[in-house]
């Protein structure tokens, strides 16, 4: 067993592995002030720093064409910069090309050498560091053991499904036990069965080597359910980086509170630390937030619906209540979502348990909990 | 010429979507395919048919007899026939040196375009693509002038033609290798393989030839069969092959010539049908979703000696 998470440990690792956490043997990596221009001007990058610890699983989360895959690009040696510096382990890598980076890549599209067979797609890398053949087979037996392909070796990449085909380059990525995993958008070709599962494999085997790791996805599920922490990523910047938890309930910016997740968003005035949307008054999240007219934005499921009351229609009850005409509803499985009109015309959606069949023009009332996840100051 | 115009229409992508659209839309009616079959059958098998037929008359007093072939085989090709013997040598060396030559060039500069500078794709196809637009006579006044400077670097041998033939042989070449380039994601391998610690060398050697094998055999296969009959070029600049020997026989000894020409076609077809195997039979178990890379297949490169026959006068008159 060459492949196996103590040995990840070995002096050959440099890192600054804090005693809390043993298991840690990545390596750090910076992205300072990344710059990409494409010929024309248009910046693909703009200026991008991003400080990863080692043995962390950050995911760049964004839409299509927001940069995230150049930025990995530019930290594999795949594309240059047009300025800015990378660091793997304190040292300046910028100038490597990527075959000498000590990285491992995880692409989107399939990538198995085709005339190759698994294992000797595995053995590729090691090959190429000369390491003699009967150690290289062992150990590209033994990380294709590890993505549970261990019977697959002779196999060719038409002759494996798409998932294999990604263990197997998952394998062939780790294989070399580089200083960096970079998987780019891995999982996107995959059917969703397979795409949860082999996600969660990701991050067992990630935790398990403690391997520093970036994951470039636009499905924000993905982002939030294997990173320890996600940057999410608009027009070549980093709009916001936390945990998941933190990107989620407490959004930087409208667009992150947008993205991530969804939200209503509604229009209201900010004052004495408190912002109020239409009828209701709800607390912030930054109560230092200077007074004003703001766009607030509100979870689908921060707002609770229910059957309106048998007090008179239309007006707001005591509680707090809004009412509301159901719009339109519709069921996904373990919660259903439905479309609300306020009396001045604001659409929201809500999401409530499946159990409440809510029918078009029905009369309900809301009730808004906790706070918005972004305001933002309108102009 | 004209067998080079032909062959240009069967070349590339467009044979391959031809292809794949008959699974789909309904075609002619099968009654229509078969006269077209048959049409097409008699316009090339009539000339085929008179050219064995006219190989085995006997002569003046009439009836058939299999001296000629005989003699062809029975080692009768000594003395006046010669020529023939050396044109075929030459023209296997052609064909050797041609290979090596657009392999050598081409391969690495269509990579290095496919995977660093995809926008020369269109520049790198026109050139590409540009001398089957060039009749060869045009082609030879240019190769002339630039023969007397090849003559002084490398000598007069015949092997140098292999330099023009490099260029005749591009469009061919470019259009199976192509084909088959666009079939793999050869960027995506390359950068795999940049990552996984591989150089250029590495890569080109490792990962992209042998996923292009097929469309390289194909571009050889091609190559050989365009060398092995080309006249123009030979002829004008006065060197022997096996096409200019055929001439030069066929004045002496017309049957001879014919016979020659025969076997030529033979060997041709032989060289196509394994182009075909390589490229759409079983043996594609490369990839599922890949089109299959159907090389680009010319129907006749090998003209007939008396194909040939126009441009030997003018060359005579010149």
């Amino acid at each position: 067993m060459t492949l196996s998470p103590p040995r990840r440990v070995a002096p050959a690792a440099p890192s600054s592995t804090t005693a809390a956490e043993p298991r840690t043997a990545g390596s750090s990596v910076e992205l300072r002030g990344i710059v990409k221009e494409l010929t024309g001007g248009a910046r693909a990058l703009d200026g991008i720093d991003l400080v990863i610890e080692p043995g962390e699983l950050v995911a760049l989360l964004g839409p299509s064409g927001c940069g995230k895959t150049t930025a990995l690009r530019v930290l594999a040696g795949l594309e240059s910069a047009t300025a800015g510096t990378v660091l793997i382990d304190g040292s300046d890598v910028s100038g490597l090309p990527a075959r000498s980076r000590d990285i491992g890549m995880v692409f989107q599209s399939y990538s198995l050498f085709p005339h190759l067979t698994a294992l000797a797609n595995v053995e590729f890398g090691l090959r190429m560091r000369r390491v003699p053949a009967d150690e290289r087979r062992l150990r590209a037996g033994d990380a294709l053991e590890m993505v549970g392909l261990g019977g697959f070796g002779g196999r060719y990449a038409h002759e494996l499904s798409g998932g294999q085909q990604q263990r197997v380059a998952l394998a062939r990525a780790l294989v070399t036990e580089p200083r960096v995993l970079l998987l780019d958008e891995p999982l996107s070709a995959l059917d969703a069965r397979v795409r949860v599962q082999l996600r969660d494999e990701i991050r067992r085997i990630q935790q398990e080597f403690g391997i520093t790791t970036v994951f470039v996805t636009h499905d924000q599920e993905e982002a939030l359910a294997a990173a320890d922490r996600v940057a999410v990523m608009r027009s070549g910047r980093i709009e916001q980086i936390g945990a998941p938890d933190e990107i989620y309930s407490r959004a930087a910016t409208p667009f992150v509170a947008e993205f991530v997740g969804s939200s209503n968003r509604m229009r209201g005035r900010v004052s004495g630390g408190t912002v109020q949307l239409g009828a209701v008054r709800l607390p912030l999240i930054d109560p230092t937030q200077p007074d004003g007219e703001v766009e607030a934005f509100v979870r689908p499921e921060d707002i609770r619906l229910a059957r309106a009351g048998g007090g008179a229609s239309g007006a707001p009850s005591a509680a707090g209540r809004v009412p509301a005409e159901v719009v339109s509803t519709s069921f996904l499985g373990s919660y259903r979502r439905t479309t609300v009109a306020l009396e001045d015309g604001t659409v929201l959606t809500v999401q409530h348990p499946a159990n409440l069949v809510p029918v078009a023009d029905e009369r309900v009332e809301l009730e808004f909990e906790g706070a918005p996840v972004a305001v933002s100051r309108r102009e | 010429m004209s067998a080079r115009e032909v062959s240009a229409r069967g070349v590339g992508p467009r044979t391959v979507r031809a292809r794949d659209r008959s699974g789909v839309h309904p075609g002619p009616s099968t009654a229509t395919r078969w006269v077209i079959v048959a049409v097409i059958g008699l316009l090339f098998l009539v000339p085929i048919a008179s050219m064995l037929e006219f190989t085995l008359r006997g002569g003046l007093g009439g009836g058939y007899t299999l001296d000629r072939w005989a003699a062809v085989f029975g080692g009768g090709l000594t003395g006046e026939y010669k020529p023939i013997v050396t044109g075929l040598t030459n023209s296997l060396v052609l064909a050797l040196v041609t290979v090596l030559v657009m392999l050598v060039l081409l391969v690495p500069t269509m990579v290095l375009v496919r995977i660093s500078f995809p926008k020369l794709q269109r520049v790198l196809e026109f050139v590409c693509l540009l001398p089957i637009t060039i009749p060869a006579i045009v082609l030879v006044v240019g190769l002339a002038p630039v023969y007397s400077v090849v003559a002084r670097m490398f000598g007069s041998g015949v092997w140098t033609l292999a330099f023009a033939y490099g260029v005749i042989v591009l469009p061919y070449a470019y259009r199976s290798i192509q084909a088959n380039l666009q079939a793999v994601d050869v960027v995506t391998l390359s950068e795999a393989a940049r990552s996984l610690g591989a150089g250029w060398p590495t890569i080109l050697f490792r990962i992209v030839v042998p996923n292009i094998r097929r469309g390289l055999l194909a571009a050889a296969f091609i190559a050989v069969a365009v060398v092995l009959g080309e006249y123009t070029i030979a002829a004008l600049l006065n060197r022997v092959n096996l096409q200019t020997a055929l001439v030069v026989v066929s004045k002496a000894d017309p049957y001879i010539a014919v016979i020659i020409a025969l076997l030529a076609l033979v060997f041709a077809f032989v060289l196509l049908v394994a182009i075909g195997r390589i490229g759409g039979g079983p043996g594609s178990r490369r990839r599922r979703t890949a089109p299959p890379a159907a090389p680009a297949v010319p129907t006749t490169p090998l003209a007939p000696a008396a194909d040939a026959d126009e441009p030997a006068q003018e060359a005579a008159v010149r």
